[in-house]
């Protein structure tokens, strides 16, 4: 009891020295609050369409209005968020996962692997991924649903995992302490799962939220677009009915205002946890501010 | 006898440190007559970098210079402002520093990091004049002409030091301080950096202050030499001198034990740790390492006494004798 | 060598068009098994209401011009070839206008836009972020820093979206949307000129404003580091003015690295870009990326994609060349990263 006061303290008193790290995690979490208690307070048919009124400005009986096909926006604020974050988080883990692996097998194997693995991101990270995706997605555009969102939106996420992840394996694969466990007989997987992803975990932590907001990016991009799933009242649809609805020449501000600030709050939250997660994986920067 | 040139009095620099001010620099005193060469050496750690940077009020944060007073020709370094310090900065005090391998800046050619120290100094000088003041000073330096054009990266470690002397003698400074500006070359070209070195010197008629952990380096070039202790000097004296007969221990085990050549500056030789400036040892810093400790040595803190002329000494094995 | 590392940079850049040009072929082949031409043409049939027997003849004539019914192979052949000449075949959405000739009208405008806001806001970034790493620089700085990150973690469009609501919709400084007004007729006419820049303001201001921020953080990293080098100790102890040493000795060493990741970034922000025009309705690239995937039209699309595409590789490949010509500390096959 008293050793976990004194681990809290000490988590404390790191917090304190890391603000950004803080207040990232306090705005993801708020934003997973706004899901879970809309969820349990507003049915989810109500953000399908011809659920209320079309057209109506916010008022009590529609808290945040409807879009001109009767959606009620709360609804399609709440279904949303937890719908992009769902995209997001997963998205970024395929794309963590892949990194990892590919990351580990070209950081810690080297030879021509290495060579093929690298040439492949490094061409892949010129491309401009929204180039790529709305290539695919146009291919399947009505038959695009959440799965398949996910799996399109992942497969251009693994790059910079894969590219970040391989750098740090290289520097630490020539540390003593892996050369030390190599000699006492440790085959290159337990290197790998039990020396090297310990001393990773923050690269890995900030890769990951890397991924997730570059997912979350390219995701909502392309649900601008018109091309992400149809029937789903994701945020990035939002804005793209209340593009081609001309939401703002009709001065609906409440359909196309609330899915920006909510992407803004999310993305801004994103940015401080890789700040945070940045800060303590080099220490270097954190001098000065 | 000439008025000194350079007069240092209770120098003090610390760091900032979350556990309190490490005093790297405590209560330093000496003095360089004009056209003196003086050495001051101790093992690294000892803090002869940081006076040096000091002396030209260079301390870089969490360093902070927290007292004293550094009069060069009567102007006193500490208290001028930026803007003078800097103007002082290699027209009056100039420094030959220690990286020369990474002191020049990559992206520029060499004649321009020349002249560019001159033109911030002396207001309109002609092109052609800045140019060919530039090659006076290569050719002092014992550099080709041709050289003026070249990127720092082209020249070897000792070409480049040679240019960091050509820049820090551009403008005919009073004092010179060589912050051990051979500690990155192999041994020959030390040999010939130090013996351009000191023609260089002997030409201008400048005093300088040579920094470094070499006591034979140190014996062959200068003609006064400190020795600097966790922040405190051991003992002043004349080379000559100190190294028929040193005062303090510390001196002696310097001379007895040369730095290997492995680790510059690490004295292998002597007994124990340099101290742990944050935490120094009561009394005299030196006694848990000295041979020749006595009861009071833990006690007192001793400070530096002129035992016979031109000989000073912290050390309280000679407080008795000149009682 | 420096013909080794022509030739290696030469290849890569090959590779990057081969990969590209490959996957717009196969891509929708190996996605669906639908056709685009019957997928185009039923759409026009049904839109005109005459279902029925003619349409299995059009298809047919249509594959025949589109080559569609030969075997893979010679269709990517074929495709390789024509593409290589940029053409990227008809439009389908615009029939019977060709890819090329929509795209060779909107790229300039897409050009001149994001070229001269990305080079805007990096050069603000740059020397904001420079002067935040510099212990002598203004104290207000530190405060504007956290304000532009956080607007540089929001995406383009949604920060364009807000300035349109204020200044065009609200207050209708600027105008709503478009490259031009309306009803005029593209000109080098001075009038003309100043109604394209008032167009471009606020979808230039959009990536500015966003992109300022992420500059600013990279380049104060670096100048961070670099201030710790020794050069700069020794530049100081020289008695340089400061503005010299900020700028010819601690700015000049980090730029060029900092240009690098500029060519790096280029596919980010060319995709931030494409949703900023959509917004603004701009007549550029990204508009027309709009009406070719909301027509489903699929050359046009992959003739977009190609482009921009090559326009970054093309970029990167000039920058990857000129460094080492640039940076006299890098020798050709010793590069950085």
């Amino acid at each position: 009891m008293k050793a976990l006061g004194k681990r809290l303290s000490r988590v404390g008193a790191y917090c304190r020295r890391n603000p950004k790290l803080v207040s990232g995690v306090s705005i993801i979490l708020t934003l997973v609050l706004f899901w879970l208690i809309g969820s349990l307070l507003l049915s989810p048919t109500r953000a399908q369409p011809i659920s209320g009124l079309p057209d109506q400005p916010p008022s009590l009986r529609y808290l945040l209005g409807t879009d001109s096909n009767g959606r009620e926006l709360l609804a399609v604020m709440v279904v949303g968020t937890g719908l992009t974050l769902r995209i997001g988080i997963l998205a970024g883990a395929i794309g963590l996962g892949i990194g990892i692996i590919l990351g580990f097998i070209s950081g810690y194997y080297g030879g021509l692997l290495d060579t093929v693995i690298k040439g492949i991101v490094d061409v892949l990270l010129t491309v401009p991924p929204l180039a790529v995706l709305v290539v695919i997605a146009a291919v399947i555009t009505r038959a695009m649903t959440l799965d398949s969102m996910i799996v399109i939106v992942a497969s251009l996420s693994w790059m910079l995992p894969t590219r970040t992840i391989r750098a740090q394996v290289l520097t630490m694969r020539e540390r003593a302490y892996i050369q030390v466990a190599r000699l006492s007989g440790m085959n290159s997987l337990e290197v790998i799962v039990k020396e090297l992803m310990p001393n990773l975990l923050p690269y890995l932590a900030a890769s990951f939220v890397g991924a997730t907001a570059a997912s979350i990016l390219a995701c909502i991009g392309l649900e601008a677009l018109g091309l992400g799933p149809q029937s789903l009242p994701t945020l990035g649809m939002t804005i793209f009915w209340s593009i081609s609805f001309s939401a703002m020449l009709r001065n609906m501000w409440w359909w196309w205002l609330p899915p920006i600030i909510i992407i803004a709050i999310l993305f801004v939250g994103l940015f401080l946890l890789t700040a945070g997660l940045d800060e303590i994986a080099n220490p270097r920067l954190r001098r000065r501010m | 006898m000439k008025a000194d040139i350079l007069q240092v009095r209770n120098l003090r620099v610390y760091y900032q440190t979350s556990l309190g001010p490490l005093k790297a620099v405590d209560g330093v005193t000496l003095s360089l007559k004009p056209g003196e060469r003086f050495g001051l050496v101790g093992e690294s750690g000892s803090g002869k970098s940081t006076l040096a940077l000091a002396l030209m009020r260079l301390t870089k944060p969490p360093g902070y210079i927290e007292g004293g007073q550094v009069l060069l020709d009567g102007l006193d370094l500490i208290k001028v402002s930026e803007n003078e310090i800097r103007k002082v900065r290699l027209a009056q005090i100039a420094l030959v520093p220690q990286g020369a391998m990474s002191s020049l800046n990559p992206v520029m050619r060499i004649k321009d990091q020349i002249i560019d120290g001159i033109k911030d100094h002396l207001k309109k000088m002609p092109g052609s004049a800045l140019e060919e003041r530039m090659h006076e000073l290569l050719a002092k330096v014992e550099l080709k002409p041709e050289m003026a054009n070249m990127f720092p990266h082209e020249l070897s470690g000792g070409m480049k030091q040679r240019v960091c002397l050509a820049i820090a003698i551009s403008l005919s400074p009073k004092v010179i301080i060589a912050d051990e500006p051979t500690s990155a070359l192999d041994v020959v070209v030390q040999r010939q950096v130090m013996l351009t070195l000191g023609q260089v010197q002997e030409s201008l008629g400048v005093s300088i202050l040579l920094v470094g952990h070499d006591m034979g380096l140190m014996a062959q070039f200068v003609e006064r030499i400190g020795v600097l202790y966790a922040g405190k000097l051991a003992e002043v004296g004349s080379v000559r001198e100190v190294f028929k007969e040193s005062l303090h221990p510390y001196t002696r085990l310097l001379i007895a034990c040369p730095p290997s050549l492995e680790e510059k500056g690490q004295f292998k030789g002597i007994p124990g740790l340099p101290p742990l400036l944050l935490n120094p040892p009561s009394g005299c810093v030196f006694h848990p390492r000295c041979p020749q400790t006595t009861s009071r040595c833990s006690v007192k803190i001793p400070s530096l006494k002129e035992v016979y002329p031109g000989r000073w000494v912290a050390c309280h094995l000679y407080t008795e004798v000149k009682r | 060598m420096s013909l080794n590392y022509l030739l290696r940079r030469l290849g890569l850049f090959v590779v990057v068009v081969w990969a590209a040009v490959t996957l717009i072929f196969f891509l929708p082949r190996l996605a669906s098994e639908r056709n685009p031409i019957v997928e185009r043409m039923g759409q026009t049939a049904a839109s005109a209401g005459k279902l029925g027997e003619g349409v299995g003849e059009m298809v047919k004539a249509w594959e025949a011009k589109f080559g569609l019914d030969q075997p893979l192979w010679k269709q990517y052949l074929r495709y390789f070839r024509d593409v290589l000449h940029l053409d990227f075949g008809y439009s389908l959405a615009y029939y019977p206008t060709k890819v090329i000739d929509l795209i060779i009208k909107a790229l300039p405008w897409t050009i001149g836009l994001f070229g001269v806001a990305t080079l805007i806001s990096f050069l603000l970034g740059s020397l904001g972020g420079a002067l935040l790493a510099w212990p002598k620089a203004p104290r207000f700085l530190q405060y504007l820093l956290p304000f532009f990150l956080t607007l540089s973690a929001v995406p383009y469009y949604l920060l364009g979206l807000v300035l349109l609501f204020l200044f065009a919709f609200t207050t209708r400084i600027f105008p709503l949307s478009g490259g031009y007004p309306v009803g005029t007729v593209p000109s080098l006419s001075f009038p003309f000129i100043l109604e394209v820049l008032r167009h471009a303001v606020l979808p230039g201001c959009a990536m500015i404003i966003a992109g300022v921020g992420f500059w600013a953080l990279q380049m104060r990293g670096m100048m961070i580091i670099g201030l710790e080098e020794d050069y700069i100790a020794f530049a100081e102890a020289k008695g340089l003015k400061g503005n010299r040493i900020f700028f010819r000795y601690a700015l000049r060493n980090v730029l060029l690295p900092q240009a690098t990741s500029l060519a790096i970034t280029l596919g980010q922000v060319i995709s931030g870009g494409i949703l900023v025009e959509v917004v603004f309705g701009y007549p550029g690239l990204g508009t027309l990326l709009l009406k070719a995937v909301s027509g489903f039209d699929y050359n046009l699309i992959s003739g977009i994609v190609f482009i921009i595409i090559i326009i970054i590789a093309v970029a990167t490949l000039l920058v990857d060349l000129l460094y080492p010509l640039l940076d006299p500390r890098i020798t050709y096959q010793r590069r950085v990263k």
